[in-house]
């Protein structure tokens, strides 16, 4: 239960380590989406590109109205009107090894066939997550019985009793109602009912927002165990990036609908290199370890309708050059601070020959 | 189970206040009624009728008021109203017995239809936004702000007097005798089609437009979402936990609607001389026969307050959050 507490930021832990070693499950590739129509939609995902790799946990992390959600939503199909997919494609690597399968464009009986199966989703606000008329049990096994048409009534029963047991919840709960459970209890239902189908992948959009330290401790030791025994791929989302450089294998880093950065989670706490992850780090203190400065990140987030022209962040950032206002910088791996297998970097400050990166930000041998 | 315990005392008291009411109010009128009635009547009411009157507006002084309720109590557990002098001398829990069986069957059949019918559409309409179903919620709410009598008459005057189809007005074919053969059943069913269909066409928007609106409303929850996530069958999606939550307050709706249906029922009974409370409520007003008002008024008053009771219980029975389970 303790596999968190008692591991440095940077120890190895896993089956797998997050520099380019699994094969990818899913792969998001230049995403697009508008929420509404004309000249006022809100570009709330720009070409985004994410690939998540067997077994590992890849944190997603960035201000609140950055997209991450949007993305979860986008990526699997979900999008609540008037969110509209304009360009992209997710794939989906099926674990036979077969050609993968662009979830966009499937054909609707074949997308509801592999929903929680594949992908399951532990979505952000678990607390209206849950039908508010039917007891929890019969919430778990209406998923079991949709997919293994050809499992027993009993048989599900013991299953979703099961799977509240492995999230710490009495299975005497199995017929209780949401209303009579307790805010944790139902984001731990939640989670139970999204490992009901041993899904390849498991999406959480926020799972601990809600919840008191003490209780979002025992969920994340929960989920950091129950990856560790089942296996399975987790993209994991919280505005909280310390709490990510502990759980997740890598990281990335979201602004205003496009991802500026990304690498494996000890680097990128130790090493970030875009001006925004390093403000990001130092909003928030570190969860143990020496205690930096706490500065934040003066100036709030853009406004999607209306982007500032060129980088997104160049208002906000103090590295700003002439070039940051003129041309958006494309996600790569970075040169001029220094090489760096698995990382990737959308800053001029990496991309620009002439430029001279801030010790700050550059790589220290 | 406390809640039902104390929704009980509630409609308990509610049954109390109204027959209470139902009781002084013809008491509490100014001036010698009863005299001025036998006046006009010019002596065409018997002694007993009579009596029946002064008791009934507890002008039969023997008694004190204290008294006179508790006499009056006793009658109404015997099922007692007085004797109708409109159909004199029956008395008035014969002349409600005859006629309220036809408004239960006609109305209470034809708003079932309605409620369930609405109901099925607007979660369709709800849950498929922007397809050609959209295109039913004019229609129907043409319907329903047309006046109900004149929807009524027109009805009439197309399908009973132009296209003669089926009868302009009654209960059933006055040469039949009632019976429980097929013949007289047919004659029954033919003639409440009219008073139905009207009736379903005149309030079906409003349980349509309700739905649909709760559909859109609780589509956009996240307990929907998560369903879809599931993978769950759309029909799952859209019955088990889109309309299963929206139906909700249709459930309240339908309780609140139900002192309408009364109201409703007077109008519909006249324009198709339908043999039912209402058309006897009608004709008791024209020939100032209060005991038949008055326990007109106490049937609907109980009967709306069963509804009630029972629309109460479906609501328990639907939201568990209602239920205080120990
Ligand atoms: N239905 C909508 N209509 C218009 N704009 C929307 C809608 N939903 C979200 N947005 C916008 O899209 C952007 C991304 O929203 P999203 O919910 O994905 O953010 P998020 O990163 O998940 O934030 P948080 O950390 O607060 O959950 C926000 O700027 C938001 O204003
Ligand atoms: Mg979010």
């Amino acid at each position: 239960m303790n596999t968190v507490s008692t591991q440095a930021p940077d120890s190895t832990r896993g089956s797998v380590r997050g520099t380019g070693a699994g094969r990818p499950v899913l792969e998001i590739k230049n995403l697009s989406v508008d929420y509404g129509y004309g000249e006022d939609r809100v570009h709330a995902l720009r070409n985004v590109s994410l690939t998540l790799r067997e077994g590992e946990v890849l944190g997603l992390a960035g201000e609140s109205g950055c997209g991450k959600s949007t993305l979860v939503y986008g990526a699997t199909r979900l999008l609540p009107p008037p969110g509209l997919i304009s360009s992209g494609e997710v794939l989906y690597y099926p674990e036979d090894g077969g050609e993968p399968v662009d979830i966009l464009r499937q054909p609707e009986d074949a997308l509801r066939a592999s929903r929680w199966q594949d992908t399951a989703i532990v979505f952000q606000g678990a607390m209206n997550s849950l039908n508010p008329v039917h007891r929890i049990g019969r919430q778990i096994t209406d998923a079991i019985a949709a997919h293994r048409p050809e499992t027993t009534k009993a048989e599900r029963q013991d299953r979703a009793r099961e799977l509240l047991d492995m999230v710490g919840i009495d299975p005497g709960r199995i017929s209780s109602f949401p209303h009579q459970l307790s805010g944790g209890m139902r984001q731990r239902v939640m989670i139970a009912m999204a490992l009901a189908l041993e899904p390849r992948v498991l999406i959480m959009d926020e799972p601990t927002t809600a919840l008191d330290v003490v209780m979002q401790r025992q969920i994340i030791e929960q989920i950091v165990d129950l990856r560790q025994n089942l296996g399975f791929s987790v993209i994991f989302i919280t505005h909280d990036v310390s709490l990510l450089i502990e759980i997740a294998d890598r990281i990335a880093i979201m602004y205003a609908g496009d991802i500026v950065e990304q690498g494996p989670a000890s680097r990128m706490y130790r090493q970030p290199r875009h001006p925004y992850t390093r403000g990001l780090l130092n909003s928030f203190p570190p969860l143990r370890g020496p205690r930096r400065e706490m500065t934040g990140i003066p100036g709030s987030p853009p406004d999607l309708v209306n982007l500032p022209t060129g980088c997104p962040y160049h208002p906000r950032c103090p590295y700003a050059m002439p070039i940051c206002s003129e041309k958006i910088p494309t996600l790569i791996e970075p040169t001029a601070g220094g090489s760096e297998p698995g990382r990737l970097v959308a800053c001029w400050l990496e991309e620009d020959a002439e430029a001279t990166v801030p010790p700050e930000l550059a790589v220290r041998a | 189970m406390k809640f039902l315990v104390r929704r009980i005392i509630f409609y308990v008291i509610t049954a109390w206040a109204a027959i209470t009411l139902n009781f002084v109010i013809p008491r509490l009128m100014p001036g010698n009624p009863v005299q001025s009635l036998i006046n006009k009547f010019q002596g065409q009411l018997s002694t007993s009728a009579t009596h029946s009157l002064y008791v009934l507006f507890g002008l039969d002084k023997k008694q004190s008021l204290w008294d006179q309720y508790w006499t009056y109590w006793g009658e109404l557990l015997h099922g007692n109203l007085g004797i109708s002098f409109a159909y004199f001398p029956t008395p008035v829990s014969e002349v409600i017995g005859q006629a309220l069986p036809w408004t239960i069957a006609l109305v209470g059949l034809s708003t079932i239809i309605s409620v369930v019918l609405g109901t099925l559409l607007g979660t369709f309409i709800g849950w498929r936004r922007g397809t050609w179903m959209d295109g039913v919620l004019p229609v129907t709410t043409f319907f329903s702000s047309v006046p109900y009598f004149w929807l009524g008459l027109i009805f009439i005057a197309v399908f009973a007097v132009l296209l003669p189809v089926f009868p302009a007005g009654g209960g059933y074919d006055g040469a039949l005798i009632p019976a429980f053969n097929t013949e007289f059943i047919g004659s029954v069913l033919q003639h409440a089609a009219l008073p139905a269909i009207t009736i379903v066409l005149s309030s079906v928007a409003g349980w349509i437009l309700s739905q649909r609106n709760m559909m859109v409303t609780v589509t956009s929850e996240d307990y929907v979402t998560v369903a879809q996530a599931k993978g769950l069958k759309e029909r799952t999606v859209m019955f088990d936990y889109a309309a299963r939550n929206a139906i909700l307050p249709q459930v309240s709706g339908f309780a609140l609607s139900l002192g309408f249906v009364v109201s409703g029922t007077l109008v519909m009974e006249l324009v198709f001389s339908y043999p039912g409370i209402g058309y006897s409520l009608f004709q008791a007003i024209n020939a100032h026969d209060y005991p038949l008002m008055q326990g007109i008024f106490l049937v609907i008053t109980i009967s709306v307050l069963i509804a009630n009771i029972i629309a109460d219980m479906v609501y328990v029975f639907l939201d568990p959050r209602t239920r205080q389970e120990g």
